[in-house]
């Protein structure tokens, strides 16, 4: 399977978008303007990009907190994103929560609690609904290396398998979570081991490499949609930065970071791009500017938004009246 | 109540079942999740006949995976399914309570998707089930915001309120109480009826002494009443129904009414709802009260085993007859 000049240019800007979000996210934080955590996918941006672009309009995503190109290939707009960490009342969650933690059912999101691993036997839930009313929609849903030891990853990996649900499992192994290296998190040399156990096929993909990424991802979500039940795909990919934005990864070795430095994800799409004769370093500033007066104008919008006032953090605990639910 | 057209009475169990069975006849979102609910009916055979009559996806059997259950119960209500999870026993439900707490009852309040859930949940002492099989967990749910929390002690409201709980948009936990399947039953009306959510009930008018209680206590308040009642001392038993939303106003009315209260439940003591309605007592009720607020609930033990252990570990009416008469001589 090939891939065609119009999507690799749409994941190449959605690299671009997420890359250049999350470094003013991160420029914010350092300002001090951001008065919660910031956790961002430097270095990991494809995975993200490269599964939620393979979706159709009315599958649903169940990510993580390194999924920022997910949410904005949903449809999640860098001014929402910018309010959302600025606490203002124009972020998905009006500030009740904070950075990644957003949904939107309206755009097939469903938002992330901290707890990790949680997503996952929520996406079997949503794909239990699809199957309940036999529709073809699927659900795609994402964790870290470190969410795999939990015990609802295996619950839901168990429950998927079982009742054939077409979920699609993504594991950003990034090789740590928080501090602890993979090889204090598990046993095995490879996450997608863990698949076997619950004879869910397992594939291994570079994680730095999007159009790998959305090929395969592709190919699962076709198998997932036409009955074959779940897959696993382990996208192989490294942190380049701490946990979160106060987290200096002193833990971390230089030497690793530096080899992985070789491997971002951005660079090794234009190198791609360039072989395949789709996009030169012309079109790449062009989408540079483009992507920078974007996350200008979002900035400006978030800073503009008003703080909701306290009294409001009162309303919502208890459902009033019916959402719009894509049935 | 109302009056049915039916013949014959139904327990407690029985009308779980029937509004599990009208649910799901008349709204197709409504669908079933638990261990060994299909072919086998579930432990205490609620869902007995319901896979022959409504298939095996809508009486879905599980992994014994309580955590993984209730978060796909979750994702399915998220996209416009009603699930009913069962619990094989609310002792269980620790298993699921980081799904519960964490993903259920924040939802909502987060990003504005409902989560039209209900888990049922077995609960409560009598039956020598020991540690493991016995408790009663709704103390840590009714510290969540976000949950609504029900707990009936009669047919007529077991039925009600379970309709009710399905058809609300809000995660439910329905405490089932195992001692009354099959000890407490009634005639139920014909025709469909809720009890809504959020009311307490009067289930034994009083003047002199209110006893606040819910599930199985009910029936232990009633028969003490019914024994005070020949010394003279009449008592009123409010059944709360439900737990959170609590309905305070009733409760309030009643001791306004008798000026002395006592708060029973099974749960044990400390931590229990029985302190929370005792704080909001005191807040809001202190100049109405003639005598100190009294509460009556296990000793703060898991539930043992052995009959002569269990049965002193549940408050009994002798133990609200007691405490009547020290009120009564206020």
């Amino acid at each position: 399977m090939e891939i065609s000049q119009s999507e690799f240019l749409h994941l190449y800007y959605f690299l671009k978008l997420t890359r250049a979000l999350e470094e003013r996210v991160t420029t914010l934080y350092r300002q001090g303007r951001i008065v919660g955590g910031a956790y961002t996918s430097h270095g990991m941006e494809a995975i993200s990009v490269g599964y939620a672009s393979a979706l159709q309009a009315d599958d649903i995503i169940a990510p993580f907190h390194r999924d920022m190109g997910a949410f904005l290939v949903r449809g999640i707009t860098p001014g929402e994103v910018l309010a959302q960490y600025l606490g203002k009342r124009t972020g998905p969650t009006k500030g009740k929560d904070g950075n990644v933690h957003m949904g939107d059912l309206k755009r097939g999101i469903i938002a992330f609690v901290s707890h990790l691993a949680d997503n996952l036997p929520v996406a079997t839930g949503v794909a239990l609904a699809f199957k309940l009313r036999g529709e073809s929609r699927i659900v795609a849903a994402n964790t870290g290396d470190g969410g795999t030891s939990r015990g609802d990853f295996h619950e839901a990996l168990n429950f998927a398998s079982v009742r054939r649900l077409p979920v699609v499992f993504f594991c950003n192994n990034n090789q740590y979570a928080y501090s602890t290296p993979l090889h204090h998190q598990m046993a095995i040399k490879d996450v997608v081991e863990r698949a076997k156990a619950y004879a869910i096929p397992g594939e291994i993909v570079d994680g730095n490499d999007v159009a790998s990424v959305y090929l395969t991802a592709q190919r699962a979500f076709q198998r997932a949609r036409n009955g074959g039940g779940p897959t696993f795909i382990e996208c192989k990919t490294m942190r380049m930065h701490g946990h979160s934005e106060h987290d200096s990864a002193k833990y971390v070795p230089r030497e690793l970071l530096e080899e992985w430095k070789k491997k971002d994800p951005i660079l090794k799409a234009e190198r791609r791009l360039k072989e395949l004769g789709y996009a030169g370093q012309p079109e790449f500033q062009e989408i540079h500017m483009r992507v920078e007066k974007e996350i200008e104008s979002a900035l400006e919008f978030a800073e503009q938004s008003p703080l909701p006032e306290g009294p409001e953090a009162l309303e919502g605990v208890f459902a009033a009246n019916p959402v719009e639910v894509l049935i | 109540m109302t009056t049915s057209a039916i013949t014959h009475e139904v327990t407690y169990l029985e009308a779980i079942s029937q509004a599990l069975d009208e649910e799901m006849s008349q709204d197709e979102r409504v669908f079933l999740m638990g261990e060994d609910i299909g072919p086998y009916g579930g432990a205490f055979r609620v869902t007995e006949g319901f896979q022959d009559k409504y298939g095996e996806w809508r009486v879905l059997d599980t992994p014994l995976a309580e955590s993984g259950i209730v978060g796909a119960a979750i994702g399915a209500a998220i996209m416009g399914m009603r699930p009913v999870v069962e619990m094989q026993f609310a002792d269980f439900i620790s298993c699921a309570f980081d799904q519960i707490t964490e993903m259920a009852a924040k939802n909502h309040y987060r990003w504005g998707a409902e989560v039209p859930l209900v888990i049922r949940a077995p609960f409560g002492g009598g039956t020598h089930g020991g540690p493991f099989h016995s408790v009663c967990p709704e103390a840590w749910f009714f510290h969540t915001p976000g949950l609504k929390l029900v707990a009936p002690s009669t047919a007529y409201d077991a039925k009600g309120l379970l309709k009710a709980a399905i058809r609300d948009h809000n995660p439910v936990i329905y405490f089932e109480h195992k001692f009354l399947y099959r000890r407490v039953k009634e005639m139920l009306p014909a025709e469909d009826y809720i009890v809504p959510i959020g009311e307490a009930d009067i289930k034994r008018t009083g003047s002199e002494i209110s006893v606040i209680t819910y599930g199985a206590m009910v029936h232990v308040a009633l028969e003490a009443a019914e024994a005070l009642d020949q010394e003279g001392i009449d008592m009123e038993v409010v059944d709360l129904r439900t737990l959170s939303p609590l309905d305070t106003d009733t409760v309030k009315d009643s001791v306004r009414k008798t000026g002395k209260v006592i708060i029973l439940h099974e749960d044990t003591k400390t931590g229990g709802i029985g302190g929370e309605i005792a704080a909001i007592l005191a807040e809001e009720c202190f100049n109405a009260l003639d005598a100190p607020i009294m509460r009556i609930a296990a000793p703060d033990i898991p539930v043992p085993y052995s009959p002569p252990l269990e049965d002193f570990f549940l408050p009994k009416a002798h133990d609200v007859i007691t405490a009547a008469r020290q009120l009564a001589a206020y």
